[in-house]
């Protein structure tokens, strides 16, 4: 049982820094943009570009990486931020300057998402790469339970960002702007709120958390060009479960939604661990469709 | 010049299989608004459900009831349709965009169903030797004309039954809808309703789609249900002008016109060690249209009609 709670709490740390981007946008922009999985593999192979320049990942504290990769994923935050700002300066920008329908940005997302995927397959081939190819060792843990260095990595850096983003969204002046302008934009701009400087922080966080995100997966469980994909339906669940206007919820979703793919891997069957996302979906848009966390609108 | 006219009447036969599912985008997002963002998925229980209807017996697998091939296109319909309501009850009633959330979700799940419910899907295997209608009319290319025939038969009733509903008071009032719910449901119109018949009747011509699609090849498995044909169809609908059904056929034949010729270019301008790659940068191309059709020229090749019932209009009004 404990493995299972391990194993959930993992791979909720993916979901979560990944649902973070996709919740702001959501409020922010206003539509649930189907690209934010792919910023994650964009981060997770960024790194890797610089892994491969340095040669190694390195090593600090017995740990399988070093300041070579930790310094890659300072460079996937600015590569995949800079990413994210060209996409929104020529596409999703000027669709939503143009006064363009929020079903075309989900399409447009869509479609970026499949490009960026395609570009990383022909770059990179479609086959799994690793940053560090070593053998993972493993800790034991009480209950029986096993968990890696990597995964520990994973968990402790998801906390810090978790809680660096509660600081940062009701601390900082940026950060109240943007909660200002996803409840109520045309009330923000009145109240002086600079709304398009809001927008490139909305996205630069996004692909921020996602860089992160990408990078720990890759260190986890090794990189593959369709990880990101793979995430984004887990994310827009999480984002639902919890209630699309609560970013708390979100990563509260995002914990259930780990533990409720681990159970399944445990007690039915692994291939079937998607599939959890989508019966939570449809389970909470029938019962409460507000989410968890959300206000009834 | 026999292998050019053979080639002519495979290309049509799919464009035409595939423009049912661009003319059931069309009736969901430019009749109505909504974003179905899992068209593979419905075109996948389509050919399935057909697969099982009029497949021979699997030792290994579900079906073999080898019913005849109509039966099977009106079980796939109705099985397309059943997995929309599912979809569709629940997400259409709250914001519309969970429908694209939920349309992704479903396809996903599809997808997991076919590759590892082997007991019945065979899994990677999948359902073979499916019956051809009209297998026993002659040579190949005489069944595949005949096959042809059939399918412009069905595209030409769908389109002539889209135009009638597009021109009848429920078309109107699904564009009413999709232009400002709250105005029409002041009306007394139920947005809810009119969406969710829409989008029902959307995946059902998806479906139906797919059911052609595997008696015609045969065969189907979850290699034919990848992501990448619900992108295609977008791409179809936005260029052809989503809105209009002629556009949405128009641009089915241009959008597989231009990726089965540059597949051919591709493979033979690209050095060898890229030429694996062909329907990688493939995807990157029309992924490139779509964004570039999105930001300059949104309305299509055809635009949709502004006014689609000029008798209905009162009093003979201008505008």
């Amino acid at each position: 049982m404990m493995q299972v709670i391990v194993d959930g709490l993992v791979a909720a740390s993916f979901v979560s820094l990944g649902v973070v981007g996709v919740s702001l946008i959501y409020n922010i922009l206003n539509f649930p943009s189907f690209a934010q999985g792919d910023y994650l593999t964009i981060g997770g192979y960024m790194s890797l570009i610089v892994v491969l320049l340095l040669g190694t990942a390195g090593s600090i504290m017995g740990l399988q990486f070093g300041w070579p990769l930790i310094l890659a994923a300072f460079c996937a935050i600015l590569l995949t931020g800079l990413i994210a700002e060209l996409l929104d300066r020529t596409i999703f920008g000027t669709l939503r300057r143009g006064g363009s329908s929020r079903i075309t940005l989900i399409m447009a997302s869509f479609g970026v998402a499949l490009m960026l995927r395609n570009l990383i397959v022909i770059f990179f081939g479609p086959d799994p790469t690793y940053y560090v190819f070593a053998i993972q060792p493993a800790l034991h843990l009480w209950g029986g339970a096993r968990i890696t260095q990597n995964e520990i990595v994973v968990l402790a850096v998801t906390v810090v960002l978790v809680m660096g983003l509660h600081l940062f969204l009701t601390r900082t002046k940026l950060g109240k702007s943007m909660r200002a302008v996803s409840e109520n934009p045309s009330l923000a701009r009145v109240n002086g709120i600079d709304v398009d400087n809001v927008i490139r922080w909305t996205w630069f966080i996004g692909s921020f958390l996602a860089a992160i995100a990408g990078t720990l997966f890759g260190l986890a469980n090794g990189l593959q060009p369709y990880f990101g994909f793979e995430l984004l339906l887990p994310m827009f669940a999480a984002l639902i479960v919890g209630g699309v206007t609560n970013i708390y919820g979100a990563i509260l979703g995002a914990v259930l939604i780990g533990i409720a793919e681990s159970l399944t891997v445990k007690f039915l069957a692994a291939e079937y661990r998607q599939a959890v996302s989508f019966i939570a979906v449809i389970l909470v848009l029938m019962v409460r469709p507000q989410g968890l966390l959300g206000e009834k609108e | 010049m026999m292998d050019i006219f053979s080639y002519v009447v495979f290309f049509l036969i799919i464009a035409g299989i595939f423009s049912l599912s661009t003319l059931g985008l069309n009736m969901q997002w430019g009749f109505s608004g909504l974003l179905s963002v899992g068209i593979v998925g419905f075109f996948g229980v389509g050919a399935y459900t057909t697969a099982f209807i009029t497949g021979p017996h699997y030792t290994d697998g579900f079906g073999g009831f080898g019913l005849p091939i109509p039966i099977g296109l009106v079980g796939a319909m109705l099985t397309s349709g059943l997995f929309a309501l599912v979809v569709g009850f629940p997400t259409i009633r709250l914001r519309h965009d969970f429908l694209a959330i939920g349309t992704f979700g479903i396809a996903t799940c599809i997808h997991l169903l076919a590759m590892n419910w082997r007991s019945v899907t065979r899994g990677f295997d999948g359902l073979h030797s499916l019956p051809k209608p009209f297998a026993g009319a002659g040579s190949p290319l005489v069944v595949n004309m005949l096959f042809l025939a059939l399918v412009v038969l069905i595209v030409g009733a769908v389109y002539w039954a889209m135009q009638r509903m597009l021109r009848s008071p429920w078309g109107r009032v699904q564009r009413a809808i999709r232009e400002d719910e709250q105005a029409a449901g002041a009306l007394g119109k139920n947005a809810f309703s009119y969406r969710l018949q829409s989008f029902v009747l959307g995946s059902m011509l998806m479906g139906l789609s797919g059911a052609l699609y595997a008696q015609f090849t045969g065969y189907i498995s979850p290699q034919d249900m990848l992501p990448i044909f619900t992108f295609q169809v977008f791409v179809m609908l936005i260029v052809g002008g989503s809105g209009n059904n002629r556009g949405a056929i128009v641009g089915t034949v241009a959008i597989w016109a231009l990726w089965t010729v540059s597949e051919t270019i591709l493979v033979n301008i690209l050095p060898p060690i890229m030429a694996r790659q062909a329907s990688t940068i493939r995807v990157v191309m029309v992924g490139f249209i779509l964004v570039v059709m999105l930001l300059y020229r949104p309305q299509g090749l055809i635009p949709e009609e502004r006014v689609v019932s000029p008798e209905a209009r009162l009093g003979g009004r201008k505008d």
